[in-house]
């Protein structure tokens, strides 16, 4: 059927192609009834053109007319020219951004390298469509939302690519990406594809908390039960919330290494000259440099000075550490069986997942500064070797580990990017089998070059220019997808780009109880493997 | 008796025939192009009103774009007698010969033809009628079938008359404000017209703006 322009008239056809480019994206007259406002931004569309099918989305709307003099005649018209020119002398235009294509009857999408001729019909997507880009449900892909006006449609991840490379979760805080996070980790252990090990700064992952909505969202260790381990740096505050983690974490002062003191400058405000001391001391004392340094009296101290140390930056130095020495979970010696970072790779290494709970320390940034990185930069260290000597010996290569590091942008600002392990495993990728779940609301706080490796980002709203564009420099793309950005609504949306996804989509994310739900049911998942998992499960 | 039957019958029919072709007939084809005809009306000041759809023999449709009364003989001008005549009425009862000194002429801008028996092509015909081909009135079923008869009328014809000089927005919107109660709702169909006459005139806001004014449209938005 037509209408009276001859325009093709289906329920699902938003418009037809009029013009555009594929740099600049295409240009489509909308043309069904009550379209104009219906239409939005980030729509999934498709274009269907002769011997191919494009898939894009809405990336800008505009209003157009035919008569440059509309806007200074219209206050003298009559009062049935709006609707006269509706649709004709005033319309609307969307830009479609093309992304992929595939030949009619054809089902492997390629990058859109053509483009549609004028007046090929572009529709909404329809379920198949959805399912042909971003695959259905199964061992590797799961459910993460349904794109933007179709709640029945499900947009899946692909989770075995997405482990492959490092990824970012960002948006503003009470965005949701605390809940899309955890659907992530969850189907990410529950599918076997990796184990995690998660700097849970505001204990939010590993136990059950209170969402927005007051309602109480379960955690890691009570869908994934004993395959998850709780490190609490902060037992009390576990033991007051009622819970028993699995491990009391204490950092030795013979663990900490000038590296590590070395990434803490900044932020402990320690000079350069205090940093160099630091290795001289780590040379001259040993493992036990930072007690043998705070143990010295004034002659020692003169001492080092004489040995060619600057006396005031040592004095500095010695009150910063004394610092540290002072935070709860610190002791003097490393605990017995090799210390914390000992313990968490052996519960790594029998395949659990580790939760690093912060409790009161979240909020004291050197602290979880220093045991993110004293850890990741020992355990990247053991899985380099173990990676390499697989190699060697042709034997089966350790289990990918996905590191989660939230306020990412205290590791990865420029300048400290170049110094800590995050920045090292972020330009690595999947080298040595380690990536990094990078989950922050400041994103424009990143290094630009290790932002550049994140394969695949999930962005929730922002709200600040600067952290739009971060998170979209790089991406193909990134001045349509900008707008798309920039409009998302405040909860429950994402727009998800990148490695494990053939082209970006806007999807409102799944209700993370439904999902919990699911997760939990006996049986779901990977089969259970060890003892204690079967008991978990079947009783 | 069966002869008179029949003879009734045959005299019924013809006289049906002949109110079928008197019926809205008003004149005929006194100069014919392919565009544009000039009809001459068989009484004076009976021509359709501006903008009415007329239909020359069967094959041509076109709109009263024009009416002309004037002397019948061009070489000799009429001249005014009425200033001892108390009404208008009275100087034509004074000269009853003045009915037959004068004529109306109407210009009709033709917007379409058929062919025997096919739908109605709004577009120009191959040949103009032929002079002295009767021109007729059109009936409301007429004047739907013109505009294709189906819910959305055809409005293939507008380019036809805004291209036309002289008072075009004129004509065009009374052939609209003449064809609209032959549809219901009327204000559906002019705004469908009003549409096609947007995108035949390509967004010319201010002669858009002219055509609408000028068609019973006040009421707005139901």
């Amino acid at each position: 059927m037509t209408n009276g322009n001859g325009l093709v008239q289906d329920p699902t056809v938003l418009g037809v192609i009029v013009g555009g480019s594929l740099s600049q994206g295409l240009d489509v007259r909308l043309t069904g009834e009550g379209v104009v406002e219906d239409a939005k931004v980030g729509t999934f569309v498709t274009v269907l053109a002769e011997r191919h099918k494009y898939f894009g989305i809405i990336t800008d709307l505009s209003l157009e007319s035919a008569d440059g003099r509309l806007a200074s005649s219209i206050p003298h018209a009559a009062p049935a020219m709006s609707e006269v020119l509706a649709g004709t002398g005033a319309f609307a235009l969307a830009k479609v951004t093309p992304m992929l294509m595939t030949g009619i009857g054809e089902d492997e999408p390629q990058p859109a390298r053509s483009l549609p001729a004028h007046f090929a019909p572009v529709h909404r997507a329809s379920n198949d469509d959805v399912a042909t880009i971003f695959g259905e449900e199964d061992a590797t892909h799961i459910y993460i939302g349904s794109p933007m006006d179709m709640e029945d449609t499900r947009v899946c991840l692909n989770l075995e690519e997405l482990v492959k490379r490092s990824n970012g979760v960002f948006g503003k805080s009470g965005s949701g990406k605390s809940f899309l996070t955890r659907i992530l980790l969850t189907a990410i252990a529950q599918r076997g594809l990796a184990t995690h090990l998660i700097f849970d700064m505001h204990s939010e992952y590993g136990w059950q908390t209170t969402a927005e909505g007051g309602y109480a969202a379960k955690g890691l260790r009570q869908i994934l039960q004993s395959g998850v381990s709780v490190f609490a740096l902060d037992p009390e505050s576990a033991r007051r919330r009622g819970l028993t983690p699995d491990v009391d974490v204490r950092i030795g002062l013979d663990e900490i290494e000038p590296e590590d003191i070395a990434i803490l400058a900044s932020t402990l405000n320690i000079s350069e000259a205090g940093v160099n001391a630091c290795y001289t001391l780590a040379d001259k004392y040993g493992r036990r440099w930072i007690s043998d340094f705070l143990a010295l009296d004034a002659d020692g101290m003169v001492q080092l000075a004489a040995d060619g140390e600057h006396s005031g930056a040592l004095g500095a130095l010695r009150r910063k550490l004394r610092d540290l020495e002072r935070i709860g979970f610190i002791q003097e010696q490393a605990q017995s069986g090799g210390g914390a970072v000992r313990q968490v790779l052996e519960h790594l290494t029998s395949g659990r997942h580790v939760v690093m709970e912060f409790g009161r320390y979240g909020d004291d940034q050197s602290a979880y500064v220093l045991v993110a990185n004293l850890i990741t930069r020992r355990i990247h260290a053991e899985y380099r070797k173990r990676t390499e000597e697989a190699e060697a010996s042709g034997t089966t290569q350790p289990k990918p580990l996905v590191i989660t590091i939230e306020e990412a942008h205290r590791f990865l600002s420029p300048g400290i990017a170049e110094q800590t392990i995050f920045g090292t495993i972020a330009r690595e990728m999947r080298k040595y089998r380690v990536t990094l779940l990078v989950v922050d609301q400041r994103p424009s706080g990143i290094d630009e070059e290790v932002l550049s490796q994140v394969g695949t980002r999930i962005t929730c709203q922002l709200d600040n220019e600067r952290d739009v564009d971060a998170v979209l420099r790089g991406a193909p793309g990134s001045r349509e997808l900008k707008g798309v950005l920039s409009r998302l609504e405040s909860q429950q949306q994402a727009l998800l780009f990148g490695h494990a996804l053939r082209m970006p989509v806007v999807v409102r994310t799944r209700d993370y109880q439904e999902f919990a739900a699911e997760m939990s049911l006996p049986g779901w998942g990977k089969a259970p493997t060890s003892p204690a998992d079967k008991a978990d499960l079947f009783g | 008796m069966l002869l008179g039957s029949r003879s009734a019958t045959i005299r019924a029919w013809l006289s049906a025939l002949v109110n079928q072709s008197l019926a809205g007939r008003f004149g005929e084809v006194v100069e014919a192009s392919v565009e544009q005809l000039i009809g001459q009306c068989h009484q004076l000041y009976e021509a359709p009103p501006l903008g009415a759809l007329v239909r020359a023999g069967d094959g041509v449709f076109g709109v009263v774009s024009g009416i002309v009364t004037s002397a019948l003989d061009p070489s000799r001008r009429v001249i005014a007698r009425g200033q001892d005549a108390a009404s208008e009425a009275e100087v034509y009862a004074a000269h009853p010969q003045l009915e037959r000194l004068l004529r109306t002429d109407v210009t009709i801008t033709t917007v379409g033809h058929c062919e025997a028996g096919g739908p109605v092509r709004q577009y120009l015909p191959a040949q103009p009628p032929r002079i002295h081909t009767f021109l007729y009135q059109t009936t409301p079923e007429e004047v739907r079938w013109f505009f294709g008869g189906g819910s959305t009328p055809s409005l293939d014809f507008v380019p036809l008359l805004v291209g036309w000089g002289g008072a075009a927005d004129d004509v065009l919107a009374a052939v609209l404000r003449h064809a609209a109660p032959a549809f219901n709702p009327p204000r559906e169909f002019l705004i469908e017209a009003g549409k096609a006459v947007a995108v035949a005139l390509a967004g010319d806001t201010a002669r858009i703006n002219a055509i609408v004014r000028r068609l019973p449209l006040a009421e707005g938005r139901p």
